[in-house]
C-alpha cells in the first residue's frame, strides 16, 4: 500500500512520485490549499473518490444531496472567504447538474474549480453510458475549461484552473478528466501556475486616467459613487472608505457590492437598482459625476439606458476591459485592480464635503422611510412583514451575521434591511437570480467561516428547490441558521402579476408542506412563527443556538416590495407604491 | 442613433487549443450575430493560430465583440478592421465536365480572362481554381453557370492587415516577464 501521510504542503508540491492520475488530482488540490470540497460520486469519478477516502484526514469532501447543491456550496465557500471553491461530480448527469451553479458563478464572478469525471477516452463520442459533452456544454458559462485525457496532463491543467479561477476578474473553470487518465500512473510533480501567456488578468492602471478622473471628481458639485462586487473581489474596502471620506462623496452599492462599507456609515446611501433605495436611484439622474467602481451597469441597476445618468460625466473603474462602454458610455475609464486604482485615486483627490448634496439624499430617504421603510420594519397591520424579521435578525446578530439570501422578494428585503458591519457578508445570487442558491451556499459559507454567524434567508419557493441539502446540514452538523419567509406564494412573480398582469396569479400560489416536520425529519431544531409576539423570542433562540436551526415565519401573503423601478422604466420613475 | 452597418474583418491570434473555436463562435451566437465567414489556420508564429472572421455590424458592436473575444483566456489578441484596412481574398473551385472544354471554345476564353487556373483535367471533368475578390468569383460563377457546373465551392475570406499587429512583441514581452 502507498504511503498516505504527507507531512507538509511543500512535500506535496515538490516530491516527484509515481502515482495514479486520481491521486494526482487529490494531491494537486492539497497543493492548492484546498481543505474542503463539495461533490457527489459516480462511475466516472470513482477512482478520485477512492483517493479522497485515503486522504480524508487531510482534505474534507462534503457529500451534498445533489450536484447543484455542491456547486452552490462551493460558491458560498468562495464568496465568504475569497478563496477558490471546489466542486466535483461524475460524468453525464452529475456534470450537467453543476451547470446552474457554474453559470451563477460566471455571472457573479465567483472563483470555482469544478472537476468532472468523464468516460474512458476511447469511448468519447460513442454515446457511452453517462457520457455528455460537458466541455461543450459548459463553454459559454465558464471562464475557461478543458478536457484531460492523459494522467500526466492533470497537474498542469489543475494548476492552470486554479490560477485562472482566482486571478483577474474571478470566475468558474471546469476540468473534465477521463477515467483512463484517472487510473493510469505517471511521475507526479506539482508546480503552481503563475501566468498564461495569452491571458492578461489585471490591466495596469494608468496614472493619466487617474488624473483625469480625479480632476472631474475634484471639480464636481454633485458626485456620486456606485460600487459593486469589484471592491470586495479586489479587497479594496479600505481604499473605498478612504475615498468616500476624503472627498465626502455619497456612495451607493449594487446588490453584490453590499457589505463592502458598513451599513451604518454616514455616506452609505443605500442600494441602487430595481428594488434599491429611493434616493440613490432618483439622484443617479441628478448627479454631475457618476463614479462606478467594480460594477457592470446591469439592466436591473440602470433601468432604461436611454434615460440613465445622461446628465453626468461617467467614470468607470473596472478590471475587465470588456465592461467599459458595454452598457453605459463612459467619459473616463480606469482599468485595473480596484485596490491599486482606488489607492491611486485617493492620492489625487482633494479633501472635500458635499453637505447640501448629501442632504438631498437624506430628504429622499425621509420620504422612503415614511412611505415604505416604516411600514416594513415597524408595521401596524396584523400580518408579519419580511422586513421586521430582518430587523430582529439585525438586533440579535448585532449586524455581524453573514446573510445568505435566495432569490425573490425576501432577497430584496434581506439586501435592503440587513445590517452589514463586516465585508463579504451578503451572499446572494445576483446576476443569474438562481432560486435554490441560498441553502447550499449557506453550507459552504458556514464551513469556510465557522466563526461567523451564517443566516440563510429563503422564500418558500426557493427553499423547495434545494431542500434536499438539509441532509447535508444534518450529516455535516453545519450550524447554519435557516429562515424561511413563507408567504405561500412565489412572491416576486406574484407581485408582477398583481402590478402588470391584472392579478392573474398563474401558478404562483403554493400549497406548502409542514416545513417544521421536514426539518425535524433531518433532526434539525425547528420552530414556526405565525404571530408578531413570538418573533423576537424565536429569532433570539435561533441566533443563540449552537447548532443548525430552522425558523419558518409565516408572513403576509400579498405584500409587495417597494421601491420599485418597473422593468424598462427610468431610474427617475422609481415607485414607492 | 442609427449607426451604419459595415463589413468588418475580425482577426484573432490564439493559442492552438481544442474547444477555442466553440468558445469564440459562442460569443457571436449568444448575441445573435451571423458570421459571414470564418477561417482558421496557423499564423506566422509557431504554435499560434489565427482566426479571420467576417461580420456585418456597427462599429460600436464590433468593438464590444472584439473585447469579449480578447477576454477569453486563450486569445492572445483580437482586432477588427474595415475592408480598406486589409488586403483580402477568397478562393473557389469549380468542377466542370471535360467535354465542355472542347465543345464550348468560349470556356477557354473565360478561363484565360478570369485569371483562374486549371488544377486538374481528366476524361470526365476538370477543376478550375480562382482566388480573388467576391465579385470576381461571382462573375466567373455566373459565366460558367451557363454551361453547367458539376460542383462549386468557395472559401471564407482570408486577410492580412496593412498595419502591424505586433503579436511577436506581445508574446516575447510575456516570456521576458
Amino acid at each position: 500500500m502507498k504511503t498516505q501521510t504527507i507531512n507538509n504542503k511543500q512535500e506535496v508540491a515538490e516530491k516527484t512520485q509515481r502515482i495514479t492520475g486520481s491521486e494526482a488530482i487529490v494531491r494537486s488540490l492539497m497543493a492548492e490549499g484546498v481543505d474542503v470540497l463539495y461533490g457527489y460520486p459516480g462511475g466516472a469519478i470513482m477512482p478520485v473518490y477512492d483517493e479522497l477516502y485515503k486522504f480524508q484526514d487531510q482534505i474534507h469532501h462534503v457529500l451534498t444531496r445533489h450536484e447543484q447543491g455542491a456547486a452552490h456550496a462551493a460558491q458560498g465557500y468562495a464568496r465568504i472567504s475569497g478563496k477558490v471553491g471546489v466542486a466535483m461530480a461524475t460524468s453525464g448527469p452529475g456534470a450537467t447538474n453543476l451547470i446552474t451553479g457554474i453559470a451563477d458563478a460566471q455571472i457573479d464572478s465567483t472563483p470555482l474549480v469544478c472537476i468532472t469525471g468523464q468516460v474512458f477516452s476511447h469511448l468519447l463520442g460513442s454515446d457511452a453510458f453517462q457520457e455528455t459533452d460537458i466541455v461543450g456544454i459548459s463553454t459559454p458559462v465558464t471562464k475557461w475549461n478543458c478536457q484531460v485525457t492523459k494522467a500526466e496532463d492533470i497537474p498542469v491543467a489543475l494548476a492552470k484552473a486554479f490560477y485562472i479561477a482566482k486571478s483577474g476578474r474571478p470566475g468558474p473553470v471546469l476540468v473534465d478528466i477521463t477515467k483512463d487518465a484517472q487510473v493510469s500512473e505517471f511521475d507526479f510533480k506539482y508546480e503552481k501556475c503563475t501566468g498564461v501567456r495569452s491571458y492578461k488578468p489585471v490591466p495596469k492602471t494608468s496614472q493619466e486616467s487617474i488624473d483625469v478622473a480625479a480632476e472631474l471628481i475634484n471639480n464636481a458639485k454633485k458626485p456620486m459613487i456606485v460600487w459593486g462586487q469589484g471592491v470586495i473581489l479586489g479587497q479594496a474596502e479600505q481604499e473605498l472608505k478612504a475615498i468616500i471620506e476624503k472627498a465626502g462623496i455619497p456612495a451607493a452599492w449594487t446588490i453584490l457590492g453590499a457589505s463592502a462599507l458598513p451599513t451604518s456609515h454616514p455616506l452609505n446611501i443605500g442600494m441602487v437598482g430595481m428594488h434599491g433605495n429611493y434616493a440613490p436611484n432618483r439622484l443617479t439622474n441628478e448627479c454631475d459625476v457618476l463614479i462606478a467602481i467594480g460594477m457592470r451597469f446591469d439592466d436591473r441597476v440602470t433601468g432604461d439606458l436611454n434615460t440613465y445618468a445622461k446628465q453626468a460625466k461617467v467614470i468607470h473603474f473596472d478590471i475587465d476591459p470588456a465592461e467599459i462602454d458595454k452598457n453605459v458610455k463612459t467619459d473616463v475609464a480606469v482599468l485595473g485592480d480596484s485596490k491599486e486604482s482606488l489607492g491611486m485615486l485617493e492620492q489625487a483627490l482633494n479633501k472635500n464635503s458635499h453637505e447640501s448634496w448629501l442632504q438631498e439624499f437624506k430628504d429622499l430617504y425621509a420620504i422612503e422611510y415614511d412611505k415604505v421603510i416604516k411600514n416594513d420594519l415597524s408595521p401596524t397591520k396584523e400580518g408579519l412583514t419580511m422586513g421586521e424579521v430582518l430587523k430582529q435578525i439585525n438586533i440579535e446578530s448585532e449586524g455581524n451575521a453573514a446573510i445568505v439570501s435566495d432569490v425573490g422578494q425576501h432577497q430584496m428585503i434581506a439586501c435592503r434591511y440587513a445590517d452589514f458591519n463586516i465585508t463579504k457578508s451578503n451572499i446572494t445570487s445576483g446576476g443569474l437570480g438562481t432560486m435554490g442558491f441560498a441553502l447550499p451556499a449557506a453550507i459552504g459559507a458556514k464551513m469556510a467561516a465557522p466563526e461567523r454567524e451564517v443566516v440563510a434567508i429563503i422564500g418558500d419557493g426557493g427553499y423547495q428547490m434545494n431542500i434536499q441539502e438539509l441532509g447535508t446540514i444534518f450529516q455535516q452538523k453545519t450550524a447554519v441558521k435557516i429562515v424561511v419567509l413563507n408567504n405561500e406564494f412565489l412572491g416576486m412573480v406574484r407581485q408582477w402579476q398583481q402590478l402588470f398582469f391584472d392579478k392573474r396569479y398563474a401558478s404562483t400560489e403554493m400549497t406548502n408542506p409542514n416545513f417544521v416536520a421536514i426539518a425535524e425529519g433531518y433532526y434539525i431544531k425547528a420552530r414556526k412563527v405565525v404571530k408578531r409576539e413570538e418573533l423576537a423570542e424565536a429569532v433570539k433562540e435561533m441566533i443563540q443556538s449552537k447548532e443548525s436551526y430552522f425558523l419558518e415565519v409565516c408572513v403576509e401573503k400579498e405584500d409587495n416590495v417597494f421601491p420599485m423601478i418597473p422593468s424598462g422604466a427610468s431610474v427617475s420613475d422609481v415607485r414607492l407604491s | 442613433m442609427n449607426e451604419d452597418i459595415k463589413t468588418f474583418t475580425i482577426s484573432i491570434y490564439t493559442e492552438n487549443n481544442i474547444g477555442l473555436l466553440n468558445r469564440i463562435s459562442a460569443i457571436f451566437q449568444r448575441r445573435h450575430i451571423n458570421i459571414e465567414s470564418l477561417t482558421t489556420s496557423r499564423s506566422e508564429i509557431d504554435g499560434v493560430n489565427r482566426f479571420v472572421i467576417v461580420v456585418n455590424m456597427t462599429e460600436t458592436n464590433a468593438i464590444k465583440i472584439v473585447k469579449q473575444i480578447e477576454k477569453q483566456v486563450e486569445t492572445i489578441r483580437a482586432y477588427y478592421h474595415t475592408d480598406e484596412e486589409t488586403i483580402f481574398t477568397e478562393s473557389c473551385m469549380f468542377k466542370i465536365k471535360s467535354d465542355l472544354l472542347f465543345d464550348e471554345p468560349q470556356i477557354q476564353n473565360i478561363i484565360k480572362e478570369s485569371d483562374s487556373n486549371i488544377v486538374t483535367v481528366n476524361k470526365e471533368f476538370f477543376v478550375l481554381e480562382k482566388s480573388g475578390r467576391r465579385h470576381e468569383i461571382e462573375s466567373l460563377r455566373r459565366d460558367l453557370n451557363v454551361f453547367g457546373i458539376m460542383q462549386f465551392v468557395r472559401s471564407g475570406r482570408i486577410a492580412v492587415t496593412k498595419d502591424e499587429m505586433k503579436i511577436t512583441e506581445l508574446l516575447s514581452a510575456f516570456d521576458n516577464q
